[in-house]
């Protein structure tokens, strides 16, 4: 025990943004040990989108009306950009159970009381939910090639979708981050997180035509960042369906899905870091 | 050259609840102080403000020559923190935790490596490195954490409730751990309910109920507060009680007659409170064997670290009452952090 109190040097403070990068990575790795740890969380994080894509296609396939066709397998293609958009949004239940989870188990509170940097547990955190979203793109993307989905772009283009999708999926786990220490239990963390994720995700472009909605849903529709995702992707992949709505998000989807997501990201990873300094056990 | 841990006046509320009322406090240099207190009482709040975790509304604190509230990570840099819950991650092995909390001191990865083999090593872990914490016994769950806040060697240690939840025999290893840490040299701020415990780890011990440090000394100055020694007997017989009782009387530190001598019948135990030790004792036994009183037990009794604690705050919730129903009512702090099942 003698070793005990041998001092080992603590560093003195660095680079601030290195030293911040260097932590945050340090979080992240932790992170995605668990998930690796704790695969069920990542499956069945799949099988929901899967069933979404089987159901919606399937069930209400043939009776959507998509740019003037009722054609199951022009509404297949139509929906993918939904699911796949609503898909990276439900990075954010995982990301807020995740947080309200490790403060309750007081792991915030040594973290807190470690000297580093003051936003690295949150995007640790949250950079490890992108790892996650990305491999569950991957398999989606492989599932929708298989009922049916084709791109009609350049490779590019395509690329682009799925760099925007993982742009707002990480700019929504800062939202579940917030969610995540604003509650007590890792439970009410993730109901809380996804009962908002609904209407957020419906009344949007994702699975229907916003045209058929009445005008000041539509409004809403519009103007919805969640919409700009999926109309940016569709026009992306060269899918059909793409709004003709005059709303500017509408007309300028892929800048406003990425002024959208700069956006969310800038309020509440300020929030976030704010609660988390003050956050109570 | 205030101690190495330093606290003036330390104020908190929670809305309509003043967990700390005026916090005073003083470590020296290498020593331990026990903080001791019901729940609720402001242990932990105080520990949170301490260590950087809680910031209170005024009052003073210096930990390590470092000023809390001025340099917060400069503190953080030179303490180490067990919290109530032993704060590991699950899900990853014990070598993860302590070399992922290392690489979080800013140490390189490969220096966090090795000490944390040295610290599995120390606690007695080295078999169990490589098994993720969630397989891990309570026990063993506390000694990583307390390996975890061990991580650099930090001059100034906090641990609540460290032994909180573990069996006797897991709180007598963690003890062991705890005294030969403080061997070392490291200054230590414990808080516990245990009284056992306060007496066995800390130097000083400041007893804190209602948010404030209501008496601080060392486990003798404190006991010696709350009163003497005194003799215990329990006779055989029911009959005996009255002869017994008045036998005990002569005895007693204020003479015979002044009501210092009480007895409780179901028990058939009479107790007075006496000065004289052991020779006392060998006294009264000749005497109650001369009048052929049959006795089952009796001993010399020193007040305990219960007996101190009851007394102290017994005082404190009598001083609450006379300031009128609102104090009265005052709920329990609600600042600790409730409890794993």
């Amino acid at each position: 025990m003698s070793a005990v109190t041998d001092a080992v040097r603590v560093a003195p403070p660095g680079n601030p943004v290195g030293q911040s990068i260097r932590d945050s990575l340090v979080v992240a790795k932790r992170n995605l040990i668990r998930m690796a740890r704790i695969p069920e969380v990542v499956i069945f994080g799949l099988i929901q989108p899967i069933m979404f894509v089987v159901l919606f296609s399937y069930v209400f396939g043939g009776s959507m009306d998509i740019a003037g066709s009722t054609s199951p397998e022009v509404y297949r293609e139509f929906l993918m950009a939904g699911i796949f958009a609503q898909t990276v949004t439900f990075a954010t239940a995982g990301a807020g159970a995740g947080i309200a989870e490790d403060m309750h188990k007081g792991l915030i509170d040594r973290f807190r009381s470690l000297p580093m940097a003051r936003g690295a547990v949150l995007t640790g955190r949250t950079l490890a939910d992108l790892v996650q979203t990305a491999l569950t793109l991957l398999v989606l993307a492989v599932v929708a090639l298989l009922v049916g989905w084709r791109t009609h772009t350049s490779a590019g283009e395509v690329l682009g979708a799925f760099a925007l999708l993982l742009l707002t999926g990480y700019a929504f786990t800062w939202i579940g981050a917030v969610i995540g220490l604003s509650v007590r239990t890792p439970e009410a963390a993730t109901s809380g997180g996804l009962v908002w994720l609904f209407p957020v995700t419906f009344v949007s472009n994702a699975f229907v035509d916003s045209g058929n909605m009445t005008p000041w849903l539509r409004h809403i529709a519009d103007w919805n960042p969640f919409s700009a995702t999926v109309q940016a992707c569709r026009e992306l992949f060269g899918n059909p369906g793409v709004s003709t709505s005059d709303a500017w998000p509408m007309q300028h989807a892929v800048w406003a899905s990425l002024i959208y997501s700069v956006l969310i990201i800038a309020f509440f990873r300020t929030l976030a870091v704010r609660k988390y300094r003050s956050a109570a056990a | 050259m205030p101690g190495a841990i330093y606290a003036e006046g330390l104020v908190k509320t929670f809305g309509d609840v003043r967990a700390l009322d005026g916090v005073d406090l003083e470590v020296p240099e290498g020593t331990v102080l026990g903080l001791l207190g019901p729940n609720g009482a402001g242990k932990t709040t105080t520990v949170r403000c301490l260590t950087t975790l809680l910031r209170p509304d005024s009052g003073k604190a210096v930990v390590a020559g470092i000023d809390v509230l001025r340099h917060p990570d400069a503190v953080r840099r030179s303490i180490g923190l067990s919290g109530q819950f032993a704060a590991v991650d699950e899900y990853l092995t014990g070598r993860e935790n302590l070399q992922m909390v290392g690489q979080l001191y800013q140490m390189k990865a490969k220096a966090a490596k090795a000490r944390a083999d040295e610290l599995l090593e120390q606690f007695n872990l080295a078999d169990a490195a490589d098994r993720t914490a969630k397989t891990y016994s309570g026990g063993m769950r506390r000694r990583l954490d307390l390996a975890a806040a061990l991580v650099v060697s930090p001059p100034v240690m906090f641990m609540d409730e460290p032994t909180t939840g573990l069996d006797p025999r897991n709180r007598q290893q963690l003890w062991e751990v705890i005294k030969q840490l403080v061997s070392g040299g490291t200054t230590l701020l414990l808080t516990t309910q245990y009284l056992e415990e306060a007496d066995h780890l800390a130097h000083d011990i400041a007893v804190v109920d209602h948010g404030r440090v209501i008496a601080q000394g060392t486990s003798d100055q404190l006991k010696a507060r709350t009163g003497g020694e005194r003799v215990e007997v329990v006779v055989h017989d029911r009959e005996h009680i009255p002869a017994a009782s008045a036998l005990l009387d002569k005895y007693s530190l204020r003479g015979p007659g002044q009501g210092d001598t009480s007895v409780e019948e179901h028990m058939r135990k009479i107790t007075t409170p006496v000065s004289g030790g052991a020779k006392l004792l060998a006294e009264i036994i000749r005497e109650l064997d001369t009048d052929g009183i049959e006795i089952d037990d009796i001993g010399l009794r020193r007040p305990t670290l219960d007996d101190v604690f009851l007394s102290l705050t017994g005082h404190v919730a009598e001083a609450a009452a006379d300031d009128g129903a609102r104090d009265t009512e005052k709920p329990p702090s609600g600042t600790a952090p409730a409890r794993r099942p």
